[in-house]
């Protein structure tokens, strides 16, 4: 395609967000082209590694049990984000979540009943069929289809911002810069987790140590250029959607498979084997987001969960096989710790477990007492040979720093005025509704909800 | 059983890693059975893998899904690995192990087999028949006998009928030993049913609703429809043949019959099929992604395929011409590549039908028992 001619709307960035965005402008008439910084092969950003979309409902649907009301998800959308959220903009995308299934379908998104190991998502979560990288498919296909251009590895470098307006971006592409000219842009380019330079820059050193479970190209170039020119940013750049994930993880694109789920059947310690945080606090599905940053806060950002074999076999299996051995000291040796410090560990643990009936579907009475920190559910005593472990690394998902944005998808300038031509969606403005904390599947509902709404003024502004 | 050739180890290897990665991540469980039976284990070992491999329909949806697929560092080509898999399974599994060569060069073994008999049939005949192998003939009763003698063809027939069956006997027994699941289990009508649905229906052909990735990046049906069009026009022939054997040892007709006669029929719509089928068949291995074969196995479906379209296509000319002089040439061939195509049934693509429909029986088996609950729920 001819680079030097101007489009009416350029999308910057090639996931979820972005394609909703392009499609809609498209369907409305608007000429689109679509900048995807990675290969084909890798595209559609940290949408490749999602399952799902978090969606208000009021009755039963194909594959959504019982109801999902706005009270009920900004409730738990409160809880999660300590109230650091917007609720102008939280409100909008969980009313729109409701419908936007049917314009996913019919853009070729198929849903699935929740998977396995999931039942607890069954009532609020819509599994995309084949996950999200069938959903990133399903929308280029769409894309091609409807007639908009994407062109791969294809990297913005720079965006003019003046008088209130993109005049234009510098794009490097095939190893030649070239200025490009828009009518409208749509910012979708994700957050900043894959730089790893940003990430030393807001955490210190600790962030060598941090795997990285999503796409490798979320450097965050977009994000910057805007926020260097003057754009308002919201959010703290250290809050990010990190969990434990296993330590003989990819750096790089790790996604679900890395994360290890057996920590509420067992107890977690650091690299001096002792304990430091409670492993029973409540459902593990409702707190698994915090471990992340709690074994960042750990020496060397390493931890070990150490479980026995009452637990095997009660948890989805991460990829990795677990450390197995036939004594606590014999597995203190394999993980590489101090077997006198584990095995001190865990016998003080053994002996502040109280009587109790084990039930991991609910909130059970297994707990222990006088121990610090204590475990308040599923607390049983480690203590049935074989044992095992898994080394645990925080795995960061996606990053909060965002641009701010208002109910119409415009980017703010930190004056409060819109950019005339600028919109965002997805990642690179969910922190406006997500500041800490995390809901599973709320990043794609964001970015469903917000690339709808930029495509449409998009196409609005190119359009009248 | 000294004969048995294993797995080859890096393939039980790999696939073991690949699996434990599918464990993991899940989000293909609605394409096809292949996911909800992993999802049953915590390891793997090589007879889950050999009952897992011959489950797999080879559509490559979980390939155009999976966020692992190559150029990813893991190089997840799942439907690849089972495809090797299962091809080596096809090995461990024949009889006699001797033969079992013959899988690795399939595309020369099946030609070779096949023209020979082909060869040997030609020439029997025509010193047998002598002058009928020229002339033209009617179609009356046991004019098809005054070419090939009844008795030649009964024994030839059932010869290889007989050692076909007990190839693949053996064949059955060890992949289900293979499996580990008791044969008692097999007593049960319910997983008979859900197995026939599955094989007739091709229920793991539909991609999860809208169609396989399959030839290409769009959903389609294709497969599947091109398949039954195979595979029902192959069982109306064999029932052709079937009624034909009955008409002549129950009622004393002697073949060939009237155009319009239900073995002619029958075998017409079933020759028509796997004309249509096979050609279809091998468009769509034509186009697909070639990264979702084995090309160790390409020589295997294509000569599987060419076999069964000749077989038809020699069937539909002597229907065709069965009156004229070429008559006896005709028939010559085409009991000799139907000779051929059977010899090499335990040896070729065939062995598919045969494993994936007791894999889907093991399959319904087991999933009529709970499952083992892996997570917080």
């Amino acid at each position: 395609m001819d680079l030097s001619q101007p489009v009416d709307v350029l999308v910057l960035g090639g996931g979820n967000a972005a394609l909703t965005a392009a499609i809609i402008a498209r369907r409305a008439g608007a000429r689109v082209l679509v900048l995807e910084c990675s290969p084909k092969e890798f595209r559609g950003g940290n949408s490749r590694h999602t399952r799902n979309l978090r969606c208000m409902h009021d009755k039963p649907t194909d594959v959504l049990t019982e109801a999902y009301p706005e009270e009920e998800y900004w409730q738990d959308l409160v809880r999660v984000t300590g109230g650091k959220t917007d609720e102008l903009l939280a409100r909008l995308t969980i009313r729109q979540s409701s419908d936007c299934r049917a314009w996913m379908v019919e853009h070729g998104v198929r849903f699935q009943p929740s998977l396995k190991g999931t039942l607890h998502l069954s009532r609020t979560n819509a599994f995309f069929l084949g996950g999200g990288k069938a959903l990133v498919n399903a929308y280029y296909r769409t894309a091609e289809r409807l007639g908009i251009e994407v062109l791969y590895d294809t990297e913005v470098r720079d965006l003019c911002l003046k008088d209130g307006r993109i005049q234009s971006a510098t794009i490097a592409r095939n190893g030649a810069t070239h200025e490009l000219r828009a009518k409208v842009v749509v910012a979708a380019a994700g957050g900043f987790e894959s730089n790893l330079g940003w990430l030393k820059e807001v955490w210190g050193d600790v962030a060598d140590n941090f795997l990285v479970r999503g796409t490798p190209f979320n450097m965050g170039r977009v994000l910057r250029v805007l926020i260097d020119n003057g754009v308002e940013a919201i959010g703290d750049p250290t809050q990010c959607h990190a969990v434990a994930c296993d330590a003989r993880s990819p750096k790089f694109d790790g996604g679900i498979i890395t994360r290890v789920d057996a920590i509420s059947l067992g107890i977690v310690v650091n690299q001096h084997a002792v304990r430091f945080y409670d492993e029973g606090e409540d459902f593990w599905p409702k707190r698994y987001a915090i471990w992340g940053r709690l074994v960042a806060g750990q020496p060397n950002q390493m931890a070990y969960v150490v479980f026995d074999a009452k637990a095997m076999g009660n948890f989805v299996p991460p990829v990795y096989p677990p450390f197995q051995a036939p004594s606590i000291a014999a597995l203190a040796q394999a993980i590489q710790l101090d077997p006198a410090a584990l095995t001190a560990t865990v016998t003080a643990f053994n002996s502040a477990v109280r009587p109790g009936r084990f039930n991991h579907g609910i909130l059970d009475d297994c707990c222990t007492a006088d121990l610090s920190p204590p475990k308040s559910h599923w607390a049983r005593p480690v203590d049935t040979p074989p044992f095992f472990a898994y080394p645990l690394r925080p795995g960061i998902t996606f990053t909060y720093l965002a641009v701010k944005v208002n109910d119409r998808a415009q980017v703010l300038l930190q004056d409060g005025t819109p950019v005339k031509n600028l919109f965002a969606a997805g990642e690179i403005m969910a922190g406006n509704i997500l500041g800490k904390g995390y809901l599973a599947g709320i990043g794609m509902t964001i970015g469903t909800v917000f690339g709808r709404i930029a495509g449409q003024e998009a196409a609005r502004h190119v359009l009248g | 059983m000294s004969s048995v050739k294993p797995i080859p180890k890096k393939l039980v290897e790999q696939g073991e890693f690949f699996m434990r990665i599918c464990n993991a991540c899940r989000y293909c469980e609605a394409y096809c059975a292949v996911f909800p039976a992993l999802e049953r284990r915590l390891t793997f070992g090589e007879g889950d893998l050999n009952y897992l491999a011959n489950l797999c329909h080879n559509c490559g949806s979980c390939l155009d899904a999976c966020q692992y697929a190559p150029p990813h560092e893991f190089q997840l080509n799942f439907p690849r690995a089972l495809a090797e898999i299962r091809g080596a399974t096809y090995e461990k599994y024949s009889w006699p192990g001797s033969l079992a060569g013959l899988f690795r060069k399939n595309g020369l073994g099946v030609s070779l087999i096949a023209a020979a008999s082909l060869a040997v049939f030609l020439i029997a005949v025509s010193a047998l028949a002598g002058p009928a192998m020229r002339s033209a003939h009617s179609v009356a009763q046991g004019a098809f006998y005054a070419v090939v003698s009844h008795n030649a063809m009964v024994l030839s027939f059932g010869a290889v009928a007989l050692f076909v069956l007990l190839a693949f006997t053996v064949g059955l027994v060890r992949f289900w030993r293979d499996t580990g699941e008791p044969c008692g289990a097999l007593a049960s009508p319910s997983a008979w049913a859900r197995a026939a649905n599955d094989i007739l229906w091709l229920t793991n052909l539909d991609g999860g609703g809208e169609g396989c990735i399959y030839p290409e990046e769009e959903p389609s049906l294709s497969r599947r429809v091109l398949h039954h069009v195979t595979f029902y026009g192959f069982l109306c022939c064999f029932a052709a043949t079937t009624i034909a054997a009955g008409y002549e040892y129950l009622l004393g007709w002697l073949a060939p019959y009237g155009f319009f006669s239900v073995p002619v029929l029958l075998g017409t719509i079933g020759g028509i099929g796997l004309l249509i089928g096979p050609a279809g068949q091998l468009w769509l291995l034509w186009k697909r992604d070639p990264a979702l074969s084995d090309p160790a196995q390409r020589g295997m479906d294509l000569s599987f395929i060419v076999l069964l379209w000749l077989t038809s296509l020699s069937g539909l000319l002597l229907l065709l011409w069965r009156e004229t002089a070429a008559m006896g040439v005709l028939l010559a061939a085409h009991l000799g590549l139907v000779l051929g195509l059977f010899l090499t049934m335990p040896y070729g693509k065939f062995a598919h039908l045969v494993y994936r429909a007791a894999a889907l029986l093991r399959y319904a088996i087991e999933s009529a028992r709970p499952a083992p609950k892996f997570g917080a729920d």
